[in-house]
């Protein structure tokens, strides 16, 4: 929590006007962003992280990316990052997408803030559908780009009920559609999306995170904050916090099972692997989807072997 | 035994009010006062339209009095004015004490005859096999054949329905029995399984109150007698 | 005896309204729409009880009000008089006071613990695109069921017991015909022991041989599980077939009330002589 507290109180420091901001002049505030903007988004933050799972209304900004983008995920970094933060940005897993590219650079040139690819250096991270492999800490803030923040609009397409279920806590829509999916094909066939409660009390939309990765919010040492630009919500897993994937007594919630497959590039057989087809020869591999992890395995550097998620082998 | 009667009808009346007829009002009886003793059994005489019907479905409250009370002794003590009681307070008596014949079978459609006249005792918290048992039984007694048991009395002869009406109504003996000539359309042999039964009932206690014809074999059951008072000319 | 379900003064008025309304309408002025204002008093000064394992019925033509006060028992629009107590729901859960005072949230609990309702049309009380099992379900999720295993066994009894068959517990209800969905729909209404069913016109619009066949079906769960039961119908055969105890209404307002067999052998208003009159 001390951490947690001086991560919010770095963000709340006015912003630091020119000072890496160069090349623009002055026409722009520090971080994009100006300090009422960001000063809305804070408090909305605060609010999210106040009340775990709970959507928060913000005013999302026009972004120099098209929403849809990540422009979300880039207004939560913009709002909290300072000039001693080291930025990693990843799209679902990888550190070189274009997209994960743009959005390091633009950050970079409107603050000059350190870059890195290393999870463990980077004390803000800003993602697309995926957790590291490694494990965060207490010094670290997650944030996630999300392009649909309502768990119930898969059920319901009225937000006027959605707000009130939530409101209510009535979440048996919910649960009736992970029954009829039991009914229907033996098995919940949710993937990404997969829904959760958070601290017993709110379902969230994770985010498109594989199932893989959900084990990972529970409880976890560092803050995760989501926001969808698109959708103008901010919600927050505070550190320490209960997430729990919805699952019957009879039909326990399952990660991914890669049937003891490995990285063909590191050799691991515990993290989240992406199918690869060979164009030319048609065959199929499999690769880590966390390309730093991968990285630091090939160097050696890396842990030994994957975490897998919720600790089981 | 308790020297008050069981029911005390005073200066009863009953009128209708047809709205449907610019409000014409037809007598149905006035002015009836009797009393039963508990374990006596009363014959209701008087002319055809007199009100004998109307003064039966009264007490059991099908009928709204005008005017007048029905003092009822419920087995619990105290005493009931089943012209005023509650709804609730005269169907919860009406389910534990009393029962009612009538020539008309106003029984459930498409029930077996032997769950008709087996739900009283349902009703009462018998286990159903054995309230079923218990309807075989009495519908033999009273001359209805095997495999009738398991059709529905909608299709039955008037004398079949009829009799199962009084099983029905006998099967779970009540303390006050209101008979509507019970025996109207019975052969003389299914009128005497009848008597039969009342006559047991009466021996264990029933009190009764009926309306038969002069000539009914069930005359020969009846302590005491009450002629409705003549009616006057409606205004 | 104690009431299992009590209600005094329940009065629900649509529209603006004015000082006027409830002078202006009713019975005696023979109108439910209030002239001054335009307002329609659908239901005024209600009041009655209902007594455990009772079956109590509400009879009235269209537009008499007797709907309205389903629904506002079941909860589904807010009156805007009167008070509403029931027995089954613990004094922590009602305060003990009126059920119209709490919470959406606890209102909504006290209904899916409580009560059962069926409508006329399936497609109120019923999802037709979920599965005739997972309609059971909901209510049982609802009320925190977890175990898919249990919450089938549990939804397979019911639909046994309303003679659906077991073969079809998987469809969804648009598939069935119009009397099978109202043996889902009653399945769905007892799937948690409610202590009160309530029934809005769940015959009409049915075939007379498929009325028949949910009408017995009614009578004999009624019979086996000793459920209380407001029966809302404007069919005096089905007020006869299934109640003791019948309130009629019209514009609004209770009119007469009495023993069913009283109601139809001895009507006392001239509007449900009418009623009883026009039996075909």
């Amino acid at each position: 929590m001390k951490a947690l507290r001086a991560q919010v109180r770095d963000a709340l420091r006015p912003g630091l006007r020119g000072s890496a901001f160069e090349g623009a002049g002055a026409r722009y505030s520090w971080a994009f962003l100006d300090e009422s903007a960001k000063r809305e988004i804070r408090r909305r933050m605060l609010k999210a992280i106040a009340i775990p799972g709970c959507q928060v209304p913000f005013g999302s900004r026009e972004m120099p990316i098209a929403r849809g983008w990540g422009t979300g995920g880039l207004q939560l970094t913009l709002a909290l990052i300072g000039p001693g933060d080291v930025l990693k940005v990843i799209d679902q897993g990888s550190d070189d997408s274009v997209n994960a590219v743009n959005i390091k650079k633009f950050v970079q040139r409107v603050t000059g803030v350190a870059v890195t690819t290393d999870t463990r250096r980077a004390t803000l991270i800003q993602t697309r559908h995926r957790i590291p492999e490694e494990r965060l800490d207490s010094g670290q803030v997650l944030i996630f780009q999300v392009p649909i923040p309502e768990p119930l609009r898969l059920v319901e397409p009225s937000e006027r009920e959605t707000r009130r279920m939530h409101a209510e806590a009535d979440y048996s829509r919910m649960w009736l559609y992970l029954y009829e999916d039991i009914v229907r094909y033996g098995e919940i066939t949710v993937g990404a999306r997969y829904p959760v409660m958070v601290n017993g009390r709110y379902l969230m939309d994770p985010s498109p995170i594989p199932r893989w990765d959900l084990p990972r919010l529970d409880r976890a040492e560092n803050l995760f904050l989501f926001c969808a630009g698109r959708e103008k919500r901010i919600y927050a897993v505070p550190p320490h916090t209960a997430v729990e994937p919805l699952s019957f007594e009879d039909f326990a919630f399952r990660v991914e099972d890669f049937a003891g497959r490995r990285c063909r590039r590191c050799g691991s057989s515990a993290s989240y692997l992406d199918e690869v087809l060979d164009d030319a020869t048609g065959g199929r591999s499999w690769v880590c989807s966390d390309t730093s992890f991968c990285e630091k395995r090939r160097r050696g550097a890396g842990p030994a072997e994957g975490e897998r998620p919720g600790g089981a082998a | 035994m308790n020297p008050d009667p069981l029911l005390h009808v005073e200066d009863l009346a009953k009128r209708f009010v047809c709205h449907m007829q610019d409000g014409k009002v037809i007598l149905g009886f006035e002015g009836v006062s009797f009393r039963v003793r508990e374990g006596a059994a009363l014959a209701l005489t008087g002319p055809s339209g007199a009100g004998k019907s109307s003064v039966l479905k009264c007490i059991y409250r099908s009928y709204l009095p005008v005017q007048g009370r029905i003092r009822y002794r419920p087995l619990e003590g105290g005493e009931i004015d089943l012209a005023r009681a509650s709804e609730t307070e005269v169907l919860r008596i009406r389910r534990a004490e009393i029962g009612y014949v009538t020539q008309f079978l106003s029984v459930l459609p498409r029930v077996p005859a032997v769950d008709v006249v087996a739900e009283p005792l349902i009703t009462a918290g018998a286990p159903p096999a054995e309230a079923r048992r218990r309807a075989r039984a009495m519908l033999e007694r009273i001359g209805i054949e095997p495999t009738l048991w398991e059709a529905f009395p909608a299709t039955f002869s008037g004398g079949e329905k009829q009799r199962v009406n009084f099983a029905r109504a006998v099967i779970r003996p009540p303390r006050l029995l209101l008979l509507d000539e019970p025996t109207a359309s019975l052969d003389r042999r299914a009128m005497a399984v009848v008597i039969e039964v009342l006559a047991e009932m009466k021996a264990r206690g029933t009190t009764m109150i009926a309306v038969f014809h002069e000539d009914s074999l069930l005359d020969s059951l009846m302590d005491e007698r009450y002629r409705l008072p003549s009616k006057e000319a409606p205004p | 005896m104690t009431p299992l379900l009590s209600v005094r003064g329940l009065t629900q008025r649509y529209g603006t309204g004015c000082s006027a309304c409830l002078e202006l309408t009713g019975s005696r002025r023979e109108t439910n729409r209030c002239p001054r204002c335009g307002a329609i008093v659908a239901c005024r000064q209600v009041s009655f009880d209902l007594f455990p394992g009772e079956v109590l019925g509400i009879v009235g033509e269209s537009g008499s009000g007797k709907s309205t006060v389903v629904r506002l028992l079941h909860f589904d629009e807010e009156p805007w008089a009167g008070e509403y107590r029931l027995a089954a729901a613990s004094a922590a859960d009602a305060g003990g006071g009126n059920l119209f005072a709490l919470s959406p949230f606890a209102r909504r609990r006290i209904r899916n613990e409580h009560m059962g309702i069926v409508y006329q049309h399936p497609r109120l009380g019923l999802r037709m695109k979920v599965s005739a099992g997972g309609n059971i379900a909901e209510r049982l999720l609802m009320a925190g069921w977890r175990h898919v295993g249990r919450i089938r066994e549990r939804a397979s009894a019911l639909l046994q017991q309303t003679e659906v068959p077991l073969s079809r517990m998987d469809e969804p209800p648009r598939n069935f015909s119009g009397g099978m969905q109202q043996r889902v729909q009653i399945a769905k209404a007892l799937s948690t022991r409610p202590a009160v069913l309530l029934l809005d016109e769940v015959t009409t619009g049915l075939d007379v041989s498929v009325q028949a066949k949910v009408l017995d079906l009614i009578r004999s769960l009624q019979r086996e599980l000793g459920i209380a039961m407001l029966v809302v119908s404007h069919d005096l055969g089905v007020i006869r077939l299934l109640t003791t105890r019948t309130i009629v209404m019209r514009y609004g307002e209770i009119i007469e009330e009495g023993l069913s067999d009283q109601i139809l052998e001895d009507p006392q208003q001239p509007y449900t002589q009418l009623l009883v009159n026009s039996v075909l």
